[in-house]
Parts: C-alpha cells; structure tokens; sequence
C-alpha cells in the first residue's frame, strides 16, 4: 500500500521531454538542426541571466558571452573561481577510447544508465556521451593540464561502475584544473564586455512575469543592497543540495535557494531523494566537526577496502592483523568488479560491515531509531600497503599525493604508513529541477543546468561524470537550445513597476525582515545541524516508511520552531553571514520534507535511494518496474501538499535489467 | 584545550579596526581553526554579540575563499591553507593573534574579510588561452612532453588565496601572476598570445597598486600549493623578451 498517500496529491503525467524522433544516435544532431536559431547581429540585443559560476554555468556563461549575448552572471562567493566545483578530484569521462578497450559512446551512455540503476532519462544520457570527446578536446585547447605519459599523451584511469579506462585528470585536482580553464574562459569574457560578472551576490528570488521567467532578486552580500535584474532567459546553474543534511562534502555555501525559490514558483523538482553518498570520506570526529572530506574515488584503482573477520580485532592496530583474518568485502561480494563497485553499492556495503561490529577506528555513542544509545565504530580501511609494495612510495605519491597529504593534514595519521579509515558522507545530488531535452524547466525560460538539474544520473551517479555532466551543460548544451526559446526574443521590457517584480521584492524582503525580528534563542546552525542528523538518520542510506513518516513530523516541528526562535544577529544593511546562513536553512527545512515524501512514495529500491522492505535475498537493492519506470518532478502545492508529476521512463536502447557487479 | 584568540575587528572598509581578546574553551585538537572559529561565534550569537566575519567555503584546502594571517604569518604555522590548519598545531594555553590579509590592493570588508577582486582583473588582462567553446582540434593532437605538463600543472595548482601577497613584504602579486604566465607558457596552445599575456598580466598588476618583486621568497615559503619561487625569473625572462616583439601593443 501507499504510504505517502496522504502527503501528496497526483496530478497530470508529464507530457513531452520535447526530445526529437528517430534514432537515438540523431537526435542530437537533430536538435541542433531543428532548433530555431537567433542572427549574431540580435545577439547582443538579447540578455541571459546566469546564476552560478561552476562548471555549468561558468562554461555557458562563457560559451553564450562568446556567441554574442549579453550575460549577467551571479555567484555567492568572491570570485567565479571558488564555485564548489573546483573540489572535484578524481577525473573526467570520455568516451575517446584511447586505450583501445572496447569503449565507446553507446558504453558510456550503457554504463550511465546502468550505473544510475535505470531512472535516468536514455535521451539526455546519450547526448552527454557524445559530447563527452569534445569537453576534453576544449579543455586541452584552453591549456588544461591533464595528467600525460612520456609519450606526451593523455592518460587515463578507472573509476566505479565500468570496466573500461575513460577517465581523464589532472592528478587529485581534475575539478579544479577544468574550473579555471572555464573561469579563465569567463574572465576573457567580461574583459571583452559581453559578460558581466557580479561576485557577492546571492540569487533570493526568481521573477516570472507573464508566463516567463524573467529575471532575478539579489541580495549584495557586501552592503545588504536587494537588487533586482532582468533578462530574455534565467540559467540556474547553481550546484546541489547536499549541505541540507549539515555534515557532507559540499562546500559550506552551497545551498538550494535559488532552486528552492524558483520552485515554489512553479519549476517542478524532480526525484529530490536521489542521494548520493560516497564511500570514501574521512570519517567523523566530533560533534564540532563542520564538513566532511572526500578521498576521491581514483584511490579505489590502487586501494584494497576491508574489515577485520572478528569484531574482537577492530581496535588492534591494523598492521596487526593477519592476512587471514582481514575481510576484503567488497573483493569477496563483487568478484567482477571488486572495490570498484559503484558508489550506491560501496557505501551501503561499509554500513552493513559497521552495523555488523566490524567497524574500525574510534567508537562513537549512536542513538539509534529505537531510541537505544549503543557504541559503533564508523570506519572501515583503505588499505595502499599492496600498492605502495607494487610501485613504490614514489609511484603511490605521483598518482594520489595530494590526497595522502590532505589525509595526514586532517586525520595526523600517515597513511604511506597506516591504511586510511574512510566512510561514507552525503556528495552529490542527482535530483534537481526537472527539466526537458533543452535543459528548460516547466516555467518558460528558466534552464537548469549541471547538478542543480535531475537529468543525467537516474538514481545514482557514477564517479567522474559529475565533471563530464557540467561542462557538456555549458559548454555545448545550452548554447545549442537556448536560441530556439530566445528566437521569439527580445521580450518586451520590464522594470521594477511590474507587478511580479513587485511581488518577489515584497517576498524578499519580507523574509529577511522576518528573519532579523524573531531575536529567539537559537543559532541558526543549531537548527542546521538537527535538521541534518534527522535526514542521515532517516532518510540517509537507509530508508523505511515508518523512518520517513517520523522524520516528516520531526522536520515540520523543527521548522515551526525555527520561525518562532531562530536568533540571527545584526541588519540587513551590512555584511552579515548569520543571515545568509538564516535564509538557506529556512529552505532546507522545505526542501527536507518534500525530499521524505519523495522517499516515502517510492516504494523500491533504486541506486542510492535504499528502501529496507524492497531487497533482494542478497540485500541489493531491488526496483520494481512495473510501478515505479518514472521520474517524480514535484509541482510546488500551495495548499500544503505537493503535487506529483509522473514523467515515464521509455527505454528503447537498453534493456532493463536488474543491476548486478558480481 | 583553552586558547585566547586576539582578533581584528572593523565594522566595514571606512572604519577604523582594533584586535579584540576572546577566550575558547574546550577546544579538540582535531578541530580545524575555523571550526574553532565556528565555536567562537555560536558562542558570541548566544551572547547577543556580532560574530567574526571571516571568508571561507570549500574547507578542503582547494577552494582558495580562507585565508587570515595567523600569529604573523599568512595562513598560520603549518604550510596549508586556514580551513586545513587544525588545533593539534597549537599548545593548550597558546594566544594566537587573527588578523586579515594586509595589503593596499586588497582592502577590508569586514573584521577578517577582504576583497581579492583584483587577482581577477589579472587574470582578465591575458590569464587566458583564446580557445573559444567548439573550435577545438582533438585533445591528441598536440603531444606535450611530460615534463612541460608536469611544470604547467605545478604552476596551474595556483588556487588564488592572496597568501603570497599577504606575506610580500612589498605586498606584491608575483608569484599569483608568474604562476598563470608559467601555467600557460609551458603549453603549446599557449604560445601565440604569449607575449601580449605577460605584457597584459604585468601592466595590470602594476595599475592594482601590487608592489614589485624583490625576490625575498616569503610568497613561496607560505604558499599552501608550493608554487615554486622560479616561476617569477621564469616570467621575468619571458617579460624581457617579450618587449622586443612587436605585436601591436
């Protein structure tokens, strides 16, 4: 039976993704083909608003600057070149084949929609494959400087999910590499004039005005000034929603509320459960800790992840423990793919190991969901010892050196001599704002692009597509669709008089004030942080009905709380973190919600949505095709209750089978 | 641990600052600084009080955003940025002074906050190779010695802190600037604007009020991505041959 029955209310299909007949190796060409386009010399009468300045919108506010529009771009911090981004380490795919393994860009496209255990859409895949050669051919050409062999050539390495080598880097630092060459694409921009870059800004509001999406409301993070802006079209290219559960990999200012705010203006939010969390994260220290860190999954190539057999052995020193009595899990489960396994499938496997006892490093008091405190030790090793024995210390630290370093930074341990203790953190989110074949959202003239889209990974996302997702977004998506919406551009203009300028100032404004007279008793992060320990106790790796229906109560009491007692310090009129904090949380807490009711309809088992009553005997996860072939894009319900979408999933190139990586 | 932190606060860029003494109590030693500066403000809200204002996002040493001048020295006593310095740096007991980066081109926002858009018009004035989105030939088309793409790369981990400028003692930019013009020399793309980027680059370090370089190396002994100091002779031989080309600017 459905148990979210009463949190929503089921309203029309989704009729078109508006992705072109024909086979699916032309539709793209099609597209680009059958797209109206708009004369270089209308161009630059034309303007696009660009929220965000990663990978996605760093790259398309570069590419639309090149092609001769006007572009506004907005990011929160001081420079473009901060943009989170730039933490990604461990590499790019490509279907170059350059190692000549048998790969190609039906492997990729293959291997994406298996990987995100068949919820992501087969169109938007494929086209995301076939670019995929020319991100890295672009990056090249902007001076990128990828890792290369003696020869002089590109090299290449593994990542979860394929067994083919794809993925190009830059050592422990591909996202950065590939941010700056798009930044520095962007700078070459504003210098020339066609892109206008305003840093410290943050997007508080979207204005829709007769039909379309028109412009945006600001916040200047410097003076407290509220400004509004206007353009032809809107890009939100503004990253994920991971920060919502507090402790996580993302960067402290990332946030969803320029996504959030465009939602509750009528821009669905699909598949909003769809977490990623990632096997391999320093651990959690303590309960001041801020964010957690990533080791990237490259050290999976090299890394053998195991436990000790016994749980009497879990706080021996590790060098200790006999060859025989160390249980490689992930080799012996996976025979096929070993420690390569998918992210999905390498985190909940380190969560069962810790749940069994055979957790290692330091045991941490846990509530559990019955309320009985009890010891757990949240750590499993990553073992280099064979590797380091293979190619030597040297040949360990030319391929992951940074990361070793970051590793000793944070923990004090050496890991060239102790293996590293990892666990899994919240990384990504493949939900987003639903969007068609051109990236544009249900409301006229809004697009989304990169991860603050739903439309590439399905339910789960492998390693080193996250990078390949954003710049084939920006750099060769968007410049090819938004002409066919600004074909009917220039609209007529607006200003401040507009009613629903109006509307988004008064609804700014009136937050904030808000925000600032509630003068209550707790910090905003206080609230931050319960709200994120409810979402990874129930909606984390694992999620049951019962969990969910408990943490939607939790959640709405929280954030009644929050509104009558959140204390945010200092005015408006000036540089005041306490209320930026103050504002992204107030969204969280919606966000959270409508994220469990997601949770909560979805009755199976799908990539890193994990349902306890939907498994397999083996305890994989186990979909149910038949009810759930579909993306859930969540209209926002103003009485209360979300509205739910159905978009179906049609699989005409791939066959639908259950996952498996043994 | 108990730790006294004397901190610089200013209101905004016209006021006037002063260092404040706060005391932390119950600090771990696995705590990162900021985290400890995180504990300082929950605890300065609760008390009604205005906390520290200070830069900071991706807190994994990449981002470039932290950045403050701890106990006189650009991002404290172990070489790496702010957000990776942790407490088990410090003794129990230890005063450590906070101030903001100090230098002419980048003035204060606020208490530990600065402005760093000029390492942005740098990079606008030729920090760039021209390769505009779709033109590219394929990625194996230019082979590249693995030694030059080693030294592109060390130049190109550059993340744009402002430690290097913090540190100069004549406040200058050299090491961020050199870093880009070395980054993009080493490559074959980045030959045919070579010389108008040094040009460019250097003009506009010189009109954001950066001081000139003296080769005293304090940028390269605080700089959490160890760019080595040679990238500014490298960039310097590449200015000097520069000016006897005539490339129409």
């Amino acid at each position: 039976m459905n148990d979210a029955v009463d949190y929503y209310i089921e309203g029309d299909p989704v009729a078109d993704t508006k992705a072109p007949a024909g086979p699916i190796d032309k539709k793209w060409s099609e597209r680009q083909f059958t797209a109206r386009l708009v004369n270089p010399s209308n161009r630059r009468k034309m303007t696009v608003i660009i929220v965000g300045t990663g990978l996605a919108g760093g790259a398309g506010a570069a590419s639309l600057g090149e092609a001769g529009y006007n572009v506004l771009n907005f990011c929160y911090q001081d420079s473009p070149r901060r943009a989170h981004s730039i933490a990604a380490q461990g590499g790019i795919n490509a279907a170059k084949n350059y190692r000549n393994d048998n790969d190609s860009v039906y492997r990729l496209f293959y291997d994406t929609v298996k990987g995100g255990d068949y919820r992501a859409r087969e169109t938007n895949v494929h086209r995301l494959a076939e670019v995929s050669a020319n991100i890295i051919d672009q990056c090249v050409a902007q001076g990128v400087p990828f890792a290369r062999e003696y020869g002089g050539l590109l090299d290449n390495r593994s990542f979860g999910g394929v067994q083919v080598q794809r993925t190009f880097y830059a050592r422990g630092q591909t996202g950065q590499q590939l941010l700056i060459g798009a930044y520095q694409a962007l700078e070459r921009q504003v210098a020339a004039g066609t892109v206008k870059m305003h840093t410290r800004h943050e997007m508080l509001e979207l204005i829709v005005a007769d039909g379309r999406a028109r412009g945006i409301v600001t916040r200047n993070m410097v003076n407290g000034k509220i400004e509004t802006w206007y353009a032809d079209a809107v890009v939100l290219a503004t990253g994920g929603y991971g920060n919502l559960f507090f402790l996580s990999t993302n960067a402290m200012g990332c946030n969803v509320t320029a996504n959030w705010r465009a939602h509750r203006k009528g821009a669905y939010f699909a598949n909003p459960c769809y977490t990623q969390i990632h096997p391999t994260c320093i651990p959690v220290h303590g309960d001041t800790q801020s964010k957690l860190t990533l080791m990237s999954e490259s050290l999976r190539n090299d890394g053998r992840i195991w436990v000790p057999k016994k749980a009497e052995d879990c706080d021996k020193d590790p060098r200790q423990i006999a060859e025989e009595d160390r249980d490689y899990y992930l080799e012996r489960i996976y025979p096929a793919f070993g420690n390569l396994v998918p992210r999905d499938i390498a985190s909940r496997q380190a969560k069962n190991m810790c749940d069994e006892g055979r957790g290692v490093g330091p045991a941490v008091t846990e509530v559990g969901q019955d309320g009985v405190e009890r010891q757990v030790r949240r750590g499993v090793y990553l073992d280099f010892a064979d590797a380091i024995s293979r190619l030597g210390k040297d040949g360990v630290a030319a391929r992951y050196g940074n990361l070793f370093d970051m590793y000793l930074q944070i923990t004090g341990e050496d890991p060239y001599e102790l293996p590293m203790r990892i666990y899994p953190a919240v990384h990504y989110t493949m939900g987003g704002l639903w969007v068609d074949y051109d990236l544009q959202s249900s409301i006229p003239g809004l697009y989304v692009a990169g991860e603050a889209n739903f439309s590439d990974h399905g339910a789960n996302r492998l390693g080193a597509s996250a990078l390949m997702q954003g710049l084939a977004d920006g750099y060769f998506v968007l410049p090819n669709t938004v002409n066919d919406y600004l074909a009917d551009a220039p609209f007529e203009k607006i200003d401040d008089s507009h009613p629903a300028a109006q509307e988004a100032l008064a609804s700014v404004k009136g937050r904030i004030d808000k925000l600032l007279s509630i003068k209550g008793t707790r910090t905003v992060d206080s609230y931050h942080k319960e709200l994120g320990q409810i979402m990874w106790e129930y909606c984390g790796m694992e999620r049951t009905a019962e969990g969910l229906k408990k943490a939607i109560g939790l959640i709405r009491d929280l954030k009644a709380e929050y509104w009558e007692n959140v204390l945010v310090t200092g005015v408006n009129e000036d540089f005041n973190q306490s209320l930026e904090r103050a504002g992204r949380v107030a969204d969280f807490f919606e966000l959270g919600e409508l994220m469990c009711i997601d949770a909560l309809h979805r009755r199976e088992s799908c990539g890193g949505h994990f349902r306890a009553e939907s498994q397999t005997e083996d305890g994989e996860a186990l979909r149910h095709d038949d009810e759930f072939l579909y993306v859930a894009a969540w209209e926002f319900g103003s009485g209360g209750k979300p509205v739910l979408h159905k978009e179906s999933l049609i699989y005409e190139s791939i066959e639908l089978k259950q996952r498996s990586y043994k | 641990m108990n730790i006294t932190l004397r901190i610089w606060r200013q209101p905004n860029a016209e006021a006037q600052g002063r260092m404040v003494t706060y005391q932390v109590a119950d600090v771990s030693p696995d705590m990162s600084f900021l985290e400890m500066l995180d504990m300082l403000n929950e605890d300065l809200t609760v008390k009604g009080e205005e906390p520290v204002a200070f830069d900071h996002d991706c807190r994994e040493g990449i981002c470039g955003m932290c950045g403050v001048v701890i106990n006189g020295v650009a991002h404290g006593p172990s070489v790496t940025t702010t957000c990776q310095l942790h407490m088990r740096s410090f003794s129990d007991g230890a005063v450590i002074d906070v101030e903001p980066w100090r230098a002419e081109p980048f003035p204060v926002i606020k208490d530990l906050v600065v402005d760093r858009t000029a390492f942005d018009r740098i990079i606008q004035a030729g920090g760039y190779i021209s390769a505009p989105t779709g033109t590219a030939p394929d990625a194996h088309a230019a082979p590249i010695a693995k030694k030059n793409a080693d030294r592109a790369f060390d130049a190109a981990t550059c993340i744009g802190c402002g430690a290097c400028v913090a540190a100069c003692p004549n406040g200058s930019a050299m090491l961020f600037t050199s870093a880009k013009i070395v980054h993009l020399a080493m490559l074959p793309q980045g030959q045919p604007e070579r010389h108008l980027r040094v040009k460019g680059m250097i003009a506009q370090h010189e009109a954001e009020g950066f001081g000139n370089c003296t080769n005293i190396g304090e940028c390269a002994a605080v700089c959490p991505k160890q760019i080595p100091l040679d990238v500014i002779s490298q960039m310097n031989r590449d200015l000097i041959s520069s000016l006897f080309k005539r490339d129409g600017k």
